[in-house]
């Protein structure tokens, strides 16, 4: 590398320092990466056959649309949408409660710095990316399919697809407690129950209350749906207005969903600024 | 000085054997590179017995291996009829809540308040569900505040933890240690994070506390000014093994030499 004739000098006589990034390797790695980015998405674009005549009348279809619902037939909130949303609410808050209880074994199961064996962090580890996987839609559908449709499909699906997620970030929460203060409580003899809630819990609990609001935040949103596939609530409301051709009920639904994810972001804000 | 003549519940129980015994202690993180090298002491039932030494020389691991947070490799440590370095379980934590113990970074539960992090030191005590419930026993937690009396803190009690400054954690750090009605106190760089003016309160409080309660204390400390003001006995250590023992008036600064090696620092 040091060609030494070649190189400027500098005003001691010495040779100025050279400086770069990246090696050349890296420099050939990133240009690889760029072209690999390129590639994927031109193959993305030709495997999806997006047919241009589709594209053209989108416009026209989606003010069709928005026509059609217009005026909005406000007078069905009292006869069967406020029921469906009262419905939803409850079940994401039953779900969340649910799969917090759920989730917070796991997570300490998960958590290297309570358990202290490899076979049962993957354990944990298996359990929390297997409900996760499946999106709560399947899920609505396996509940509906054992208890019937419903809203205790609907708590169920959201509370098994919420462990996944809850106990992802608890397991994390949990890890980053710091060592000292629950070395400090093993030396004074506390058992490793006492160690959990006076040392870990305390550390926790912010963190705690943070994810599961974050979580029933995302839940109000996702119950909103679950009626599409028998999971009752709001998504029930939509289905039979869609099936119908009730375009004005089916606007009013979504108007009502729009406002729910709305006022639970302003709460769940407003709530997570008084905790932390 | 200030509460010590009112103060009854420090006082520890008579009749019981406090000496520590050290045997042929060795601990090997990695094997083959021993920490601490075959160390062999016998601490007496009473007075302040200070560690000194390098960074890396195993104070911190000696310290630790007396109350298990760290586990030794090989040797024996003999306290109160029982061999410490071979309980486990219920036994090991029965023996850990005889022994109190200080940190350096004080290791509160920063989101607690100064009196349950007092009573903590009683979890190894209570039932874990009156833990839990925070339903202590009303003797613990008038005791709790008389300690946090006796450390200086009782316009703190009800306050968190983390909005305590440095001097004022170790002071709850030492209370939780007393809380446990220890046999012994060990407290390993229980000043190193703190101020000079601090660090001669912190040492005067654990000296004070532990003569009045006759059990014996054992200190990791860089400082050796404040080792010889407060210690009965000095240890000093190099590489895993002991190099200096005898009272503070007989090391010299031939013996500094010997344990921290250098010269320059000593003029």
């Amino acid at each position: 590398m040091t060609d030494s004739g070649l190189l400027p000098s500098g005003p001691a006589g010495q040779r100025l320092r050279q400086w770069q990034r990246f090696t050349p390797l890296q420099r050939v790695a990133r240009a690889g990466f760029y072209v690999g980015v390129l590639i994927a998405i031109i193959w993305a674009m030709r495997t999806i056959q997006i047919i241009p005549e589709f594209l053209y009348d989108a416009p026209q279809q989606t003010a069709d649309l928005f026509v059609r619902m217009w005026p909005i037939d406000w007078s069905w909130y009292p006869k069967t949408v406020h029921a469906a949303l009262i419905e939803t609410l409850h079940t994401a808050t039953l779900g969340t409660i649910l799969a917090v209880l759920l989730a917070s074994p796991v997570a300490l199961m998960v958590a290297r710095n309570v358990t202290r064996s490899v076979v049962l962090n993957n354990v944990g580890r298996l359990i929390l990316v297997a409900t996760r996987s499946v999106h709560s839609l399947m899920w609505a559908l396996f509940f509906v399919a054992v208890f019937g449709p419903g809203a205790l499909a609907g708590v169920l699906a959201i509370a098994v697809h919420s462990i996944g997620f809850t106990g992802k970030f608890l397991s994390e929460a949990i890890e980053e407690a710091k060592p000292g203060p629950l070395e400090a409580l093993v030396a004074t003899g506390a058992p490793p129950a006492a160690v959990l809630i006076k040392g870990i819990w305390p550390q926790v609990k912010p963190a705690f209350l943070a994810i599961a609001m974050f979580r029933w935040d995302i839940n109000v949103r996702e119950s909103a749906v679950l009626g599409l596939v028998g999971g009752g609530g709001l998504g029930m409301a939509l289905d039979t207005a869609l099936s119908n051709l009730y375009w004005d009920q089916a606007g009013l639904v979504l108007v009502v969903i729009l406002a729910v994810v709305i006022v639970t972001e302003i709460v769940t804000a407003w709530a997570r600024s008084r905790i932390i | 000085m200030d509460a010590a003549a009112t103060f009854q519940p420090n006082a520890a129980e008579a009749g019981i054997d406090r000496s520590l015994i050290v045997r042929n202690l060795t601990k090997a993180y990695r094997a083959g590179q021993p920490v601490l090298r075959d160390v062999s002491i016998a601490f007496a039932p009473r007075g302040v017995t200070a560690v000194i030494g390098p960074s890396g020389t195993g104070k911190s691991t000696l310290i630790r291996c007396i109350n298990r947070l760290v586990d030794p490799t090989a040797g024996e440590l003999l306290f109160r009829g029982d061999d410490l370095a071979k309980l486990r379980g219920r036994a090991l934590r029965e023996a850990r809540r005889r022994i109190g113990m200080v940190f350096q970074e004080y290791n509160l539960v920063e989101r607690l308040t100064v009196i349950e992090n007092v009573l903590c030191g009683r979890l190894g005590y209570v039932p874990v569900w009156r833990a839990w419930a925070r339903r202590f026993d009303s003797k613990d937690v008038d005791r709790a505040f008389q300690l946090i009396d006796a450390v200086g803190l009782t316009a703190f009690a009800t306050q968190r933890a983390d909005q305590l400054s440095g001097g004022q954690r170790q002071r709850v750090g030492i209370a939780r240690a007393l809380m446990q009605e220890p046999d012994l106190i060990l407290a390993d760089e229980p000043t190193s994070s703190l101020d000079p003016k601090t660090s001669v309160e912190i040492m005067e409080l654990i000296a004070s506390r532990a003569g009045e309660r006759d059990i014996p204390a054992i200190v990791n400390i860089h400082n050796v000014a404040l080792a010889r003001r407060f210690a009965d006995r000095i240890i000093g250590m190099s590489k895993g093994s002991i190099v200096f023992d005898g009272k503070p008036q007989e090391l010299e600064d031939s013996h500094l030499l010997q344990i921290y090696g250098g010269e320059g620092w000593l003029e």
